[in-house]
């Protein structure tokens, strides 16, 4: 059978019945016998040009029977659905799968991670359980002095402690690494603060700490600055602050423009317009000293942040307790995943 | 600490608007948790003139007065006070008004006679506790006018929360010298008497002694020069001890202090105007007359002022007097001391008490005030003559008395102003700008810095009220604090890469997680305190609580307190997953130092409720739960994520599985059912905990894909009580080869029917072959088949199934 005298079989196609269908189906395209089938297998015993002209032409016929017999038979199965009643609905809900999804304390850490490491950082980490030598006095913590109060600490016996900043591990980074020194700190810290709204005994803290030579107090800003913009929003407003962290000499603090009222002043800021982000500094000479660190050579800066804190104030999250219950409504809803 | 406005500008001589000083402070010295405005509640009160004053027909202690509130009409008002007058002024509050305590003015008939509108007192104004009669306005203001503006009382609380090492921003003089350096101006005391007015003369003349001196016929001794290195005392003769003078009454009530007597009082101004704690005791109750200051005894007790029996240790400091000890020094004075309403000659003492005692003390004490909080902080030893000559001054004005000889200073190793040497380039060398000489100099100079060039040096006289400014940085602070932090420009500069690797234990955290996660587990982070979960549990010293008394050793307990948090709140299906750090003893013994406990990284999953979510598509709309079978695939993906070398082995006991290191055999992890406290409803709970080895994954290699067809065979095994399934694959895999490329189970069968032996179960393996070089031929496999049958039937007696 030639390709032409074929080709007028497809107009039959759109008319045939589910029965008829079949049968051109076979006669046409059956693997064994079928028409087309047949003109193929001759393919190897053509001389090279016409091979490549009829197997051209044939290709090309037997998707297009193939395209005609397909639509045909949806026309069936649709015209069999409409008679019956049975037609697919689309807009049923489709088959999910349970999903799962990150703490947002850790997305928000992260996050944070992330925009330092663009900024050159690298994440360090150290043990919860600490010294005091560590915690406190290294950091230039006077024995007995009040600035200990804000830090009442869970001692294990002895002076071991559950760490009450991650500071510490700048003590570590420091005698274990020579500047230059650029490392995120997180982890998680205790103190003895009760349950409730915005206290907890553990929250998770992230430490920053850069030493090397000419670091200055423009490169605290500056980098600071930088990660508010990132983090928040381009346009974001910091300020700076006189403070007060032993470990740090001078002592900022750090607000950005309130995120909830744009400084227009709401409950979330006290009416003050700006949120209290984070405390920083330029590394207390001491403190190198005490890490073996050449303090008239090398300055640096520091900087302490809560991420459960930015995390509520991003996501106006009223309570600090949620982080904790793992309710799994809580959990999906800040899981990254799109809710339903 | 509280500041009033006030205050402030009696101290710098000029109006200040609160919000400004609080924005100034902000900015150059200290954080302001609130602005408070006081006495708006008196916003509706006015002044009123009694034009006439007459008997209330029905009360005898009652007056009827017509009173000009500077309304169209004079009022007729009911009043109650033995005081009022006609002709006088008095604070009116009209019908409509609410008053402090939120009592609100109705026009009400009292004893048959209307009454519209109140005549107040000061107590009832909320200006101080005097009731006994209304307050009388010296005013010339005209009726009507609003109290507030007729009186100075009108006033804002500025709420500084002061860092510890600020001592000197714990008084009004301190915080009125930031202000006058940020706003320009100069701090001047006020006479005292008349606070608004101008400065006095300040008799100042001290005795300067060693260890001991009589003062008036008071012995006084220091024989504790280490916990009050520096020792005044004055005795005052012929007080009168009474209610203050309003004006005082004021100052302290503008603080939230409470009024307790003139001498007290007068102390007490004097704390928060310049930070010096006083102390005033009764010379009638002092024995000698001797005032001693010594190191506590071992068993030495005191009664405190608040009526607590409290034992002293050598470790403090007491004020006794011939006989014992009567004072906690800067801390808590005893009834047995303190003055009295019979009092009438005092013995008041300036004292400097070494910071770290105090703190001791106090703690140890469990007892703080107003003068161990800035003892703890450190006064100004070198102004303690001039602040107890102003604090005599004061008590003479407002109690009298008399003086007759001069206070003795106990001082026995004299100090002088420190000086700290200050580099002008290292101003720029920590501040990224460079900052002139000439302005370091202003800067400092307006805080009471005393700067004078030595070389290329700047020698710097540290005022006494700056204990904190002991180093060049400290300067270099109050340089850049005074300049402004918004001076410094926010110029992002160049950086030189870090030294320290990013940590792995982080990266092998995230790893962890993003598998969870992606397995369809949600992240919990549960609290890392709770009650004792093993006998050898870390226990905190000082908890908050019981329930939160123990570090945890393991993840699972907190998790499953998670699961019945959700199960309380109607959440049947819980899937969750933490990872984090639990706390063991560490092998070396708690006596060391720095016996820190051992800190291991733990993976730790607990699975409840339905397999999957429902869909209308099943035909069932009960989803089954999930099983020991889920479970043990989020083991296996646990243990490949968290400790890779390891093995899976069902546990010696109960229904659960272990993680075995490959080498030595530790076990690592364990997952299995768990117990827990679970409604009716809900579904078996399951969980799995595993230790989380830091390191690299291996890093996967390509190996060439398959080209050759793979041959399928099933083989349907009746396997005998005893043998596992792992056993038989051993054998499987053995004989198998290389050849055998997977290996699946299909089923497993067990049950009386289909002809299976007792005792025995039907196991269909799925054997995949193929040889990646050349297609298999029937009969290859056959053989291979047969091989692998007969050495299950010679090792394991398991058999081919007979269908
Ligand atoms: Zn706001």
């Amino acid at each position: 059978m030639r390709l032409d005298e074929l080709r007028e079989r497809l107009k039959e196609i759109p008319q045939a019945d589910a029965r008829r269908l079949q049968e051109l189906k076979t006669e046409l395209l059956g693997r064994r016998a079928g028409a087309l089938t047949e003109i193929l297998k001759t393919l190897p015993t053509l001389d090279a040009e016409t091979r490549k002209q009829v197997g051209g032409a044939a290709n090309a016929l037997k998707r297009e029977l193939e395209r005609a017999i397909d639509e045909r038979e949806q026309a069936l199965a649709r015209g069999k659905a409409a008679r019956t009643g049975q037609g697919i609905d689309l807009t049923m809900p489709g088959r999910p799968v349970w999903r799962g999804g990150l703490h947002i304390v850790t997305q928000v850490v992260s996050e944070i991670c992330d925009i330092f490491r663009e900024l050159g950082f690298t994440r360090a980490v150290g043990p919860e359980a600490e010294t005091e030598r560590n915690n406190f006095f290294a950091l230039n913590f006077p024995p007995d002095h009040p600035a200990l109060d804000a830090q009442d600490s869970f001692y294990l016996g002895g002076d071991a402690l559950l760490r009450t900043h991650t500071s510490p591990v700048q003590i570590r980074t420091l005698e274990h690494y020579p500047p230059p020194v650029r490392v995120v700190i997180p982890g998680a810290c205790y103190r003895r603060d009760p349950f409730d709204a915005s206290h907890s005994p553990v929250f998770e803290q992230i430490e920053g700490l850069a030493v090397d030579d000419g670091l200055t107090f423009v490169d605290l800003k500056a980098t600071l600055a930088t990660f508010a913009r990132r983090f928040f929003s381009p346009d974001t407003a910091v300020r700076f602050r006189p403070s007060y962290f032993p470990f740090t000499e001078p002592s900022a603090e750090m607000d950005v423009r309130c995120q909830l009222c744009a400084g227009a002043g709401c409950p979330a800021c006290k009416q003050t317009g700006w949120m209290e982000i984070l405390g920083s500094g330029m590394v207390h000479p001491a403190v190198l000293e005490n890490c073996g660190v050449d303090a008239e050579r090398y300055t640096g800066f520091a900087w302490g942040m809560g991420p459960q804190r930015i995390a509520m104030v991003r996501h106006g999250i009223p309570d600090i307790r949620l982080f904790f219950e793992s309710d799994m409504r809580f959990l999906e809803r800040f899981s990254g995943i799109d809710s339903r | 600490m509280i500041v009033s406005r006030r205050w402030l500008e009696a101290l710098l001589g000029r109006p200040l608007v609160a919000q400004e000083v609080a924005d100034r402070l902000a900015a150059q010295c200290a954080p302001v948790d609130a602005v408070i405005p006081l006495h708006q509640d008196l916003g509706a009160v006015v002044v009123a003139r009694v034009q006439d004053v007459k008997q209330h027909p029905n009360a005898d202690r009652l007056t009827v007065c017509v009173v000009d509130a500077g309304g169209a009409a004079p009022l007729e008002v009911v009043c109650g006070a033995p005081n009022v007058q006609a002709g006088k002024a008095y604070p009116f509050a009209p019908v409509g008004a609410t008053l402090p305590g939120g009592l609100k003015l109705e026009r009400r008939k009292i004893r048959g006679v209307e009454s519209n509108g109140m005549l107040c007192s000061a107590k009832e104004l909320g200006l101080g506790a005097d009731h006994a009669g209304i307050l009388e306005l010296d005013t010339d203001a005209a009726p009507g006018t609003p109290f507030l503006d007729a009186v100075p009382v009108r006033d804002d609380q500025i709420v500084l929360d002061v860092s510890a090492n600020r001592p000197d921003l714990l008084s009004h003089k301190g915080v009125a010298r930031e202000l006058a350096a940020g706003l320009g101006g100069t701090v001047k005391l006020p006479t005292v008497g008349r606070p608004d007015g101008p400065t006095g003369a300040v008799p100042s003349a001290v005795r300067p002694s060693g260890h001991q001196a009589v003062v008036d016929g008071v012995a006084v001794r220091l024989e504790d020069p280490e916990g009050a290195p520096r020792y005044l005392i004055a005795v005052l003769r012929g007080v009168t001890v009474r209610p203050s003078p309003a004006w005082l009454a004021h100052r302290l009530s503008s603080l939230g202090q409470r009024s307790i007597n003139n001498i007290v009082d007068a102390t007490n101004y004097i704390l928060f105007e310049i930070n010096q704690p006083l102390h005033a005791f009764d010379l009638a109750k002092l024995r000698g007359p001797a005032v001693v200051v010594r190191r506590a005894t071992a068993s030495e007790r005191i009664v405190t002022l608040d009526g607590v029996t409290r034992s002293l240790t050598p470790e403090m400091t007491a004020i006794c007097d011939a006989e014992r000890a009567t004072i906690v020094a800067g801390v808590m004075g005893s009834a047995d001391s303190e003055v009295s309403q019979s009092t009438t000659d005092i013995v008041l003492e300036c004292a400097y008490f070494q910071p770290t005692r105090i703190r001791r003390t106090r703690r140890a004490l469990g007892i703080s005030s107003e003068s161990s909080y800035r003892f703890e902080r450190g006064i100004d030893m070198l102004a303690m003559p001039e602040a107890l000559a102003r604090a005599i001054e004061l008590i003479r004005a407002v109690a009298g008395g008399e003086m007759r000889e001069a206070p003795v200073d106990l001082w026995p190793e004299p100090q002088q102003p420190r000086s700290v040497f200050l580099r002008e380039d290292r101003v720029a060398h920590l501040l990224g700008v460079a900052v002139p000489r000439p302005e370091i100099e202003r800067l400092l100079s307006s805080v009471g810095f005393v700067a004078a060039p030595k070389g290329e040096r700047l020698a710097v006289q540290v005022p006494g009220w700056r204990p904190d400014v002991t180093r060049e940085v400290d300067l270099i602070e109050e340089v850049a604090r005074l300049r402004g932090y918004d001076s410094f420009p926010v110029e992002l500069r160049p950086y030189r890469l870090g030294t320290v690797p990013d940590a792995p234990a982080e990266q092998t955290l995230d790893r962890m997680r993003e598998t969870l996660a992606r397995a369809g587990l949600f992240e919990a982070r549960t609290l890392p305190l709770g009650p004792a979960d093993a006998p050898d549990a870390i226990a905190v010293v000082n908890p908050l609580s019981a329930e939160e008394a123990h570090l945890r050793s393991q993840l699972l307990p907190g998790l499953v307190r998670r699961v019945e948090h959700n199960w309380a709140l109607g959440q049947r299906d819980v899937r969750l997953f933490e990872v984090g750090t639990v706390f063991r003893p560490s092998g070396r013994g708690a006596d060391g130092p720095s016996s820190l406990p051992d800190e291991q990284l733990r993976l730790g999953v607990v699975l409840t409720g339905a397999r999957h979510p429902s869909h209308w598509s099943a035909q069932s709309s009960k989803v089954p739960d999930m099983d020991i079978w889920d479970l043990k695939h989020h083991f296996e993906l646990a243990v490949a994520a968290a400790c890779p070398a390891c093995d899976i082995r069902p546990a010696e006991s109960g229904t659960g599985w272990v993680a075995l290191e490959s080498d030595g055999g530790e076990q690592r992890g364990w997952a299995g059912p768990l117990e827990a406290d679970a409604p009716k409803w809900a579904g078996s709970l399951l969980g799995l905990e595993v230790r989380i080895a830091v390191g690299a994954p291996s890093l996967p290699r390509y190996e060439a894909l398959p080209t050759q067809p793979p041959v399928l065979r099933d083989l349907s095994l009746v396997v005998p009580g005893g043998v596992t399934a792992a056993a038989v694959a051993v054998v499987l895999r053995r004989v198998g080869g290389t050849l055998l490329e997977r290996l699946d189970v299909l089923d497993e069968y067990r049950g009386a029917g289909g002809g299976l032996p007792e005792g025995t179960r039907g196991v269909t393996w799925r054997c995949t072959f193929r040889d990646p070089d050349r297609t298999l031929t029937e009969r290859e496999i056959d053989a291979l088949l047969g091989r692998m049958l007969s050495a299950l039937e010679e090792d394991l007696a398991v058999r081919r199934r007979q269908t």
